[in-house]
């Protein structure tokens, strides 16, 4: 297949999923007695219209970004990753561990690797559970991902609530050291926006992510596994061990993605602190084709939709959202088989 | 709290269980993950508040029928969910993780979405009729005159006569095991998954219908879990309706003891809620007896 044909079968999908998306919404918007041009103009003025709404859109979509990166690696490799939600807890909560530990007084670049590490190894562990299941006794990731999930959060839970919280909350205290600015201290106009310098560590995760895939021996490997993995075996790839390596570091990416909250916005752990960020991720990923640039574009598109319900939340309700959402996934995973049908289809009956 | 009282407690939390867990067992006999039985049971509690509120406030000389009503447009809900997630999964063989996370978003955003429409609320709706008689009391006195009790204890062993007594069961079984065999000796394969996925479906749709009529609301994400906890009991039942239904039990019993426990601080209630879900990863790396699943399960081009 040339380039173009490539390209086609991974845009057109979501291009569908979006039509279908605002189909949908125009149905819940009348149904609520109200204009969908009216709506989706305050969308966008609640968004991309302003400096605040803008920074919210880009903390919310730097999450994204590490969780979309994470299943998407994953995804990359034959594997599913629906761990997402309780590795990017498990970073989140190391790094405020971390910071605990901490003296104060530290400055943000000298601590930061150690915060990059801690949340990655929360995250990491996480991850290489259902890795090492996966590789040792053929138990389905998906399932083990899930019931982990539900195993991490209650523990995380104990330990929140019965060991580390401060006094009449439900999070930790906060970090001596290390957090990193926001981008309202540098520009004025994004004042009050949670978005932070973890920013550029989403960025720098993405390029990283895309050499490692598309470059290296071992982004080969994951690849072949994920394509053809009897035929990788058989080309002498080791497996087993890609299959835990990829989960593990699936892992550790979503755990940095608890950085977004620890070390740019609360400084501390709180308890669901980016519920339904991990779920998302696979929304990112399956958007984003896998690919680090989709799965950036993607996050916006994703960050704009939940910004965006709170800004129309005074005309229609912001569970909105939420049902749109679902529809792209749903259109996105329904379309991508067929659209590859028809369009080869399409193909060979030029050809021939 | 005596041994009746605990055993009656343990069969009122384990009646959603049963039911999903049937339902579970089903579809994935049939070859299709039972991910979406949390979404299935969201969207059959929502159906079952709305119409049996609207019943009842509508008809109100017909208030008893309120519940019944209500049953019934959960198991239409649960049908119609279902129905999407097949018609994705087996026409246009959307991956079935994929598409059973976004039914379960779906589910939790509809019903957020009609909870604000109808009842301009985003916690819960008001107060609906259920199927408790007067002067009933509690333990299992309140329990029998429940008939979605009744049909969830039933419910286990009709899933079992259905998988292993009658024809059709044998064509759900040879469907999720061996889609292709089946296809060469006429089983029409996508029918009969069809049929299994519409009735796990209806059957999960009840499980929500009994958690909310019990409830007397639909409160914002009632299910809270359920779905995944008879998804776990599934697999720890590896895919038998009857030990299914056991596990159901066990894990129903488990989470009796933590409310028991609550405030004793014996054991961390959180440690309680994580027992079925180590159960299943431990069934499913098979340190004790590999649990095996449907050979055709979750494979979408095997047709």
């Amino acid at each position: 297949m040339n380039r173009r044909a490539i390209l086609e079968e991974a845009i057109l999908p979501p291009f569908v999923a979006l039509l279908l998306a605002a189909v949908v919404g125009d149905v819940l918007i009348l149904s609520f007695g109200q204009s969908p041009g009216d709506v989706y103009k305050l969308l966008l003025d609640g968004t991309w219209g302003n400096a605040y709404g803008f920074g919210q859109v880009l903390y919310k979509a730097t999450t994204l970004v590490f969780t979309g990166l994470a299943v998407g690696l994953g995804l990359r490799a034959g594997l599913f990753n629906i761990g997402a939600e309780s590795q990017l807890a498990a970073g989140g909560f190391c790094a405020a561990l971390a910071g605990m530990l901490l003296p104060a007084g530290i400055p943000a670049l000298v601590c930061l690797p150690l915060f990059i590490f801690a949340a990655g190894l929360g995250g990491g562990v996480v991850g290489a559970i259902p890795g090492v299941l996966k590789a040792r006794f053929g138990a389905h990731e998906v399932i083990v991902t899930i019931m982990l999930n539900f195993i991490v959060l209650a523990l995380l839970n104990y330990l929140t609530s019965e060991k580390f919280h401060v006094p009449d909350t439900l999070h930790t205290p906060e970090l001596k050291s290390g957090p990193l600015p926001r981008l309202g201290d540098m520009m004025d106009s994004f004042h009050g926006s949670a978005a932070n310098a973890t920013i550029l560590l989403a960025i720098i995760a993405a390029i990283v992510m895309g050499w490692y895939l598309f470059r290296t021996r071992r982004g080969f490997e994951l690849r072949a596994v994920g394509l053809q993995s009897h035929a990788a075996e058989y080309a002498g790839v080791n497996v087993a061990g890609v299959t835990w390596r990829a989960l593990a570091v699936s892992g550790a990416i979503a755990g940095l993605g608890g950085l977004n909250y620890v070390l740019g916005y609360k400084h501390y752990y709180e308890e669901g602190f980016a519920t339904g960020a991990g779920f998302l991720g696979i929304a990112v990923a399956l958007v984003g084709r896998n690919h680090p640039v989709g799965i950036i574009l993607a996050a916006l598109l994703f960050a704009t939709l939940s910004q965006g319900g709170l800004a129309v939340n005074a005309i229609v309700p912001k569970q909105m959202v939420d049902v749109l959402q679902a529809v792209v996934i749903l259109a996105v995973s329904t379309s991508v088989p067929e659209v590859r049908r028809l369009l080869r289809g399409a193909r060979r009956s030029v050809e021939s | 709290m005596n041994a009746l009282d605990f055993l009656a407690q343990t069969l009122r939390i384990a009646i959603p269980y049963l039911l999903a867990a049937s339902a579970g067992v089903l579809s994935e006999r049939a070859g299709l993950i039972g991910l979406t039985l949390e979404g299935y049971m969201l969207g059959g509690a929502f159906c079952a508040a709305a119409t049996s509120f609207a019943v009842a406030s509508g008809m109100p000389d017909q208030a008893g029928l309120a519940p019944w009503i209500g049953v019934l447009a959960a198991v239409v809900g649960g049908a119609l969910l279902s129905m999407l997630y097949a018609t994705s999964a087996i026409r246009f063989r959307a991956d079935q993780v994929v598409v059973g996370i976004a039914i379960n978003l779906l589910a939790v955003g509809l019903t957020r979405f009609f909870l604000r429409l109808f009842f301009d609320s985003s916690s819960n709706s008001p107060r609906v009729p259920g199927f408790d008689a007067k002067g009933a009391g509690t333990g299992f006195g309140a329990l029998v005159h429940d008939p979605l009790v009744w049909i969830g204890v039933v419910m286990v062993p009709s899933v079992g006569w259905l998988l292993y007594r009658t024809p059709f069961g044998l064509r759900v079984r040879a469907v999720g095991e061996h889609p292709a065999a089946a296809a060469s000796v006429g089983v029409p394969v996508a029918r009969v998954r069809y049929l299994a996925v519409a009735l796990s479906g209806m059957i999960a749709g009840l499980a929500g219908a009994y958690l909310a009529l019990d409830q007397h609301q639909f409160t914002d994400g009632m299910t809270a879990g359920r779905g995944f906890i008879a998804l776990a009991a599934t697999i720890f039942g590896r895919w038998d309706p009857l030990r299914a239904g056991l596990a159901c039990l066990l894990f129903a019993a488990a989470e009796t003891l933590q409310i028991q426990l609550q405030g004793t601080h014996a054991i961390p209630s959180q440690f309680i809620e994580m027992i079925p879900y180590v159960l299943t990863i431990i069934a499913l790396a098979g340190v004790v007896g590999r649990a095996v699943p449907p050979a055709a399960l979750g494979k979408t081009s095997a047709e």
